[in-house]
């Protein structure tokens, strides 16, 4: 890369001009608006510039619900995920047999849409005034009582929308991980194997450490995914998430912007860049770890 | 203490096939036709040898040294080191080590990590403290002269140290057999030769039996105390490999060995005489086993009479031609190519049947007109050997 093609750069610029008008300038321009005191999209005006914004989001009740449900969510399916995406994986990779078979199902949840697997996730886990929903039925076997999973206690909500999560992006994990599994040299095995190693030692000092930076890039994958989840709470609990108080970062963003309290485009974008802020800071918390633990080769 | 002071506590292994044999199953299409990797090995590997299994790709001379370390098991057939039967001993439990085709370094751990990798795996009474382990890695370092290393990852050696530092992750364990799968065929020309010294001396310092696998022939008679050549799962022959060269039992061995090949010709026996063509090169007495052939001169006497005439495959190694005015065997001269000492005498003869040219090798003293279109040779009679026409067996001579 010694010598400096200008023509590179000619190649490049397709792609950076969409970067810049679709990405960048929007970030810089929300990043504006979050100081833009009471910023009206009809008349294009405000009445100052300060941390008003910031001041009122953090205050408000609702980003608070917002921000405790996302990370709450953040911190239980990622790490969750992906430790059973890991397991998973690491099964179907020792049963040659039946692997692309159950590589299949496992992949299906992935390409149904994601509004039809949250209906059919109510549907399992609401109680209606017919039925308590086949999740309480599996329960009443198991002698534990009727639970509104949907419209309950906060607990029952948060463990839905988890379990709906981890099971949305459990495929894609799956998918990327057996087939970094399948690349680590199958020698590498027989050798250890040789050696007398035993298979959990097998796992955690040959095989974690040769697929490390593809555990670490489903980290910070789905850091920043689970970060930004909004369509999960909807497809579960409908439109109003305030009302049931399942609300998230960017659904937050979206009401203000347009939902029924919306037309406050200037808490919209104090609210994403907080977001903005809580990711960036997460993922290079993520990366000065990664220095230490993954091994690239 | 020295790694071989250790290794003389060590009982080395004689490793001996026990009528082994190993099939695999079909798949796919082939579903129904199974393969046989390995063909009734019958034979011992003696101890504190270094010993070359040698055939062409798909012989089964892997296979042979997975069923040895015990990745494989044999489908029939027992496997023994010295008196103890290994057939249905886990590999970990054999005392083997292994050195990989592309050496299986972990890539994520240093040299000294690497090396000390089977040492960890020991445990309860055999488990070394971490002072132990490091020294012991030390020795063998020291003995494949890598010592320098041991800070480095893989990717930051050459293939050449990236070998040694197989080598000596396989050594550490003090294993009664050690494995090496095809060690030279990724390196380098130059770092080939050099390498398969270091193999030698390795082998020749620790005392440990040592069993590699080649396609290579000239790696394996340049190195090995014993030569295993094999074809398509069975073993051919078994031998030092001067006496394999020398002496080979078939048509195969005689081909697989030798660089330039042995020439093959079409020839028949008639009347005590050998005819390459309608030329008889070499007769001998009917009587006297003892008499050497002798090389006939051009005019050798009558044509063979075709009704009794015994076909046979004659193979003559290239260092078996004299160049001779009056020799029996006349080809059409194409080249003469000179490598320094020898000269290649390349030329056709209507007989030849192993390739397009005849290639023979002549002290550079002796070596023809150029100029001429002809050059005729004289035979020496021991480098000439005869094969059953169809069968390719060997077949004896009294020479």
């Amino acid at each position: 890369m010694e010598n400096r093609n200008p023509k590179a750069f000619l190649y490049l610029l397709p792609a950076v001009v969409f970067l810049g008008v679709f990405l960048v300038y929007p970030l810089f321009d929300v990043f504006v608006y979050s100081f833009e005191e009471g910023y009206n999209f009809a008349s294009q005006t405000y009445r100052g510039i300060g941390l008003y914004n910031y001041r009122y989001v953090l205050r408000d009740p609702y980003f608070l619900q917002a921000l405790k449900n996302t990370l709450l969510l953040v911190f239980i399916t990622v790490p969750f995920s992906t430790g059973l995406a890991l397991l998973l994986s690491v099964a179907l990779h020792s049963i040659p047999r039946l692997r692309e078979l159950f590589q299949t199902i496992f992949f299906l949840p992935y390409v149904t849409n994601t509004l039809a697997v949250g209906l059919v996730f109510m549907i399992l886990f609401s109680r209606t005034p017919y039925s308590d929903g086949l999740m309480n039925l599996l329960l009443s076997f198991a002698g534990l009582g009727p639970v509104d999973f949907i419209e309950g206690p906060y607990a029952a909500k948060m463990f839905v929308l988890s379990f709906y999560t981890i099971w949305i992006v459990l495929p894609f994990k799956i998918l990327i991980l057996t087939s970094a599994l399948a690349g680590v040299d199958e020698q590498l095995y027989r050798a250890a194997r040789i050696d007398g190693t035993s298979r959990a030692r097998i796992f955690f000092r040959i095989t974690l450490p040769m697929i490390s930076p593809i555990i670490f890039y489903l980290v910070i994958t789905g850091f920043i995914g689970a970060f930004k989840a909004y369509s999960d709470a909807v497809a579960l609990f409908g439109i109003n998430l305030n009302a049931a108080g399942m609300n998230t970062i960017v659904g937050y963003v979206y009401d203000m912007l347009y939902g029924d309290s919306g037309g406050f485009p200037s808490y919209a974008s104090a609210a994403a860049i907080l977001l903005f802020i809580i990711v960036l800071t997460i993922t290079v918390i993520n990366l000065l770890a990664g220095k230490r633990h993954v091994h690239y080769h | 203490m020295h790694p071989r002071g250790e290794y003389a506590t060590n009982v080395f292994m004689k490793v001996i096939f026990d009528h082994v044999t190993k099939r695999f199953p079909g798949r796919g299409k082939n579903r129904h036709n199974e393969v046989i990797a390995v063909d009734d090995f019958a034979f011992e590997i003696p101890d504190g040898k270094l010993i070359g299994l040698l055939g062409p790709s798909g012989c089964g001379k892997s296979t042979a040294l997975n069923l040895i370390c015990g990745l494989l098991k044999p489908t029939q057939g027992r496997i023994l080191f010295g008196e103890e039967d290994v057939t249905d001993i886990p590999p970990e439990r054999r005392g083997v080590g292994m050195v990989f085709q592309n050496y299986a370094l972990y890539p994520h751990l240093s040299v000294e990590q690497n090396i000390i990798f089977p040492l960890q795996n020991l445990k309860g009474k055999e488990r070394l403290s971490r002072d132990e382990m490091l020294e012991k890695a030390r020795e063998v370092a020291a003995l494949v002269q890598i010592d320098q290393l041991m800070e480095r990852r893989p990717s930051e050696l050459s293939g050449g140290q990236q070998q040694r530092v197989a080598i000596a992750r396989a050594l550490v364990k003090l294993p009664r057999v050690l494995l090496l799968d095809e060690p030279l065929s990724n390196l380098d020309a130059r770092l080939r030769l050099q390498t398969r010294e270091e193999i030698r001396r390795i082998q020749t310092k620790t005392g440990v039996t040592t069993i590699f696998v080649t396609h290579d022939q000239e790696e394996a008679m340049s190195i090995s105390d014993l030569i295993v050549v094999m074809k398509d799962g069975k073993v051919q022959q078994i031998g030092r490999p001067q006496e394999v060269y020398d002496d080979p039992s078939n048509l195969f061995v005689a081909q697989f060995l030798g660089t330039p090949p042995i020439n093959v010709f079409q020839g028949r026996i008639s009347e005590n005489r050998l005819f390459i063509g309608e030329e008889a090169v070499l007769s001998w007495s009917p009587d006297s086993k003892e008499t050497p052939a002798v090389t006939l001169s051009q005019e050798g006497g009558p044509s063979p009479d075709p009704e009794n005439a015994m076909p046979v495959t004659v193979a003559i190694r290239p260092e078996g031609f004299v160049v001779d005015a009056d020799g029996p065997l006349s080809c059409r001269l194409n080249a003469v190519e000179v490598m320094g000492r020898d000269v290649s005498v390349v030329c056709e003869h209507p007989a030849l049947t192993s390739a397009p040219q005849i290639r023979a090798v002549i002290d550079a003293d002796e070596q023809p007109d150029r100029s001429a279109e002809t050059v005729r040779f004289s035979l020496k009679p021991h480098k000439v050997l005869l094969f059953d026409a169809e069968s390719g067996e060997r077949l004896s001579t009294g020479w």
